[in-house]
């Protein structure tokens, strides 16, 4: 047959699919456990940044980073709408960032000024232990800066409302201006504030310039010099993750849970 | 070495350079080079998928039908960029994190598919091989140059580690915004092209 035929066009056209379509397959087939494993693990190793349990950079094999994981952290998970355990919710496979998509498994949010579009109905949160008690609850949060969504975990203590720590594992914010969020020195003026006021409101505030120290300026963090937009999406991402629509419930059952022992 | 090994090997690093001269493959010259880190390994990456696309153009250059060779060409990048993805994926799962979605276009990246379609179409795998190494070493140089002045200027740092201690850690080194943004990825561009048509004037272009 000729090369030009176009019985021989349309038979080379499905060869080629075919054989890149095996080939493609094929490859995320074999490496899709160890993609999974690199997810888990880099859930893992953020949280435990985050309780301040590993410090980024520091060298340490998968298998360290499980260990200390699972000595440390206890998996928990909420429903969010009145903040008590979740029922009928496999732990072992439950992505938020999946529900949150799922129309089946979610709901449109409310409007707020974090821009986060729709609620999962349950959501992963994080129990740092010690002497087996929680001495710290780290809690997901997200919202819009300038460019991106920020994707970060809150660590607070076991008074539902200090800060203990604050990381943000993904967004595409402007280098050296709002990627700043990355930067330890901003990280480190986190720990000591307190997201509730005396009333209970949501109260934390990233502001412009520079905030005091946190035992007499507990509501306010240093702004992010030239980074106007992300230093308000950071504030506006804390305001709604914890009002009444975000974790204020689940909160507040913690806050009785702890009264109570 | 024979001449038309090395002719094929290094001539894309100077003589005829796939960004300098040819052109091809700003896109993600602008978007990677903000870190030496994530440069480098989006070069590897790079070189890797040209090399080996043009290999297997090369391969079957005989059998492709004209009528849908771009196609062809299209559908073979595309699957070693899908490999490629996944392999970064499994292995340097934060390098890949970083990277996000620049791997995937490598796809659209010109340099590959302009050596498929100007070279590999015409020539033995062997050589093919060789010159989609040569024109990803072509690539690689200008991306690390670029990234070099970016991050050393950008943020004070290279492949992370500080050099220049920037204010906002309590340095001296006030950084340069402008580097972290794309447009200076066109300056530097083109200040290297400027460097290399002053030392090489053939390459200049006619009136």
């Amino acid at each position: 047959m000729a090369r030009d035929s176009t019985g021989y066009t349309i038979g080379f056209a499905v060869v080629v699919c075919v054989v890149c379509g095996i080939g493609v397959a094929g490859a995320a087939v074999a490496l899709s456990e160890r993609q999974a494993e690199n997810k888990v693990l880099d859930q893992q190793k953020q949280v435990l940044y985050v309780a301040g349990l590993l410090q980024p950079g520091q060298a340490s094999k998968p298998e360290e980073v499980t260990a200390l994981f699972e000595k440390n952290i206890r998996r928990e998970v909420i429903d969010l709408k009145t903040g008590k355990p979740a029922q009928g919710v496999d732990m072992a496979t439950f992505d938020q960032r999946r529900a949150q998509k799922d129309p089946a498994t979610s709901t449109a949010a409310p409007d707020n000024a974090a821009k986060v579009f729709r609620l999962p109905n349950n959501a992963l949160v994080y129990h740092v232990l010690k002497d087996g008690k929680t001495d710290m609850l780290i809690l997901p949060i997200q919202g819009y800066g300038l460019w991106s969504v920020l994707y970060g975990y809150l660590a607070l203590a076991s008074d539902g409302n200090t800060v203990k720590g604050i990381t943000f594992y993904q967004h595409a914010e402007t280098p050296g201006l709002g990627g700043e969020v990355d930067n330890p020195k901003w990280k480190a003026l986190w720990p000591g504030r307190k997201i509730y006021n005396d009333n209970g409101q949501p109260a934390l505030a990233v502001i412009k310039g520079q905030a005091g120290p946190p035992e007499s300026d507990p509501y306010r963090i240093d702004g992010l010099s030239g980074a106007t937009i992300t230093s308000n999406g950071v504030t506006n991402t804390i305001k709604f993750w914890f009002s009444k629509d975000g974790f204020g419930p689940y909160l507040d059952q913690f806050r009785k849970s702890q009264g109570r022992s | 070495m024979d001449k038309q090994v090395k002719g094929v090997l290094f001539d894309p690093l100077f003589n005829n350079n796939p960004i300098a001269l040819q052109v091809l493959g700003i896109c993600s010259a602008l978007a990677v080079t903000t870190k030496m880190e994530t440069a480098l390994v989006m070069s590897i990456a790079l070189t890797v998928v040209t090399a080996f696309s043009s290999l297997t153009i090369s391969l079957i250059r005989n059998y492709i039908p004209n009528s849908i060779r771009i196609i062809v060409q299209l559908t073979v990048i595309a699957s070693l960029v899908i490999v490629t993805d996944q392999i970064l994926k499994a292995f340097v799962y934060d390098i890949s994190k970083s990277l996000s979605v620049c791997i995937g276009l490598i796809i659209t990246n010109c340099i590959v598919m302009g050596r498929a379609e100007a070279y590999a179409m015409a020539n033995k795998p062997g050589m093919s091989f060789l010159d989609g190494i040569g024109n990803g070493l072509g690539y690689s140089l200008i991306l690390l140059g670029v990234g070099f002045f970016r991050e050393l200027f950008g943020s004070g740092k290279l492949f992370g580690i500080e050099l220049l201690k920037t204010t906002t850690d309590g340095g001296w080194y006030y950084t340069n915004g402008l580097m972290v943004m794309a447009p200076s990825a066109f300056f530097l561009i083109g200040i290297m092209i400027w460097i290399l048509r002053t030392v090489k004037p053939e390459q200049m272009e006619k009136e």
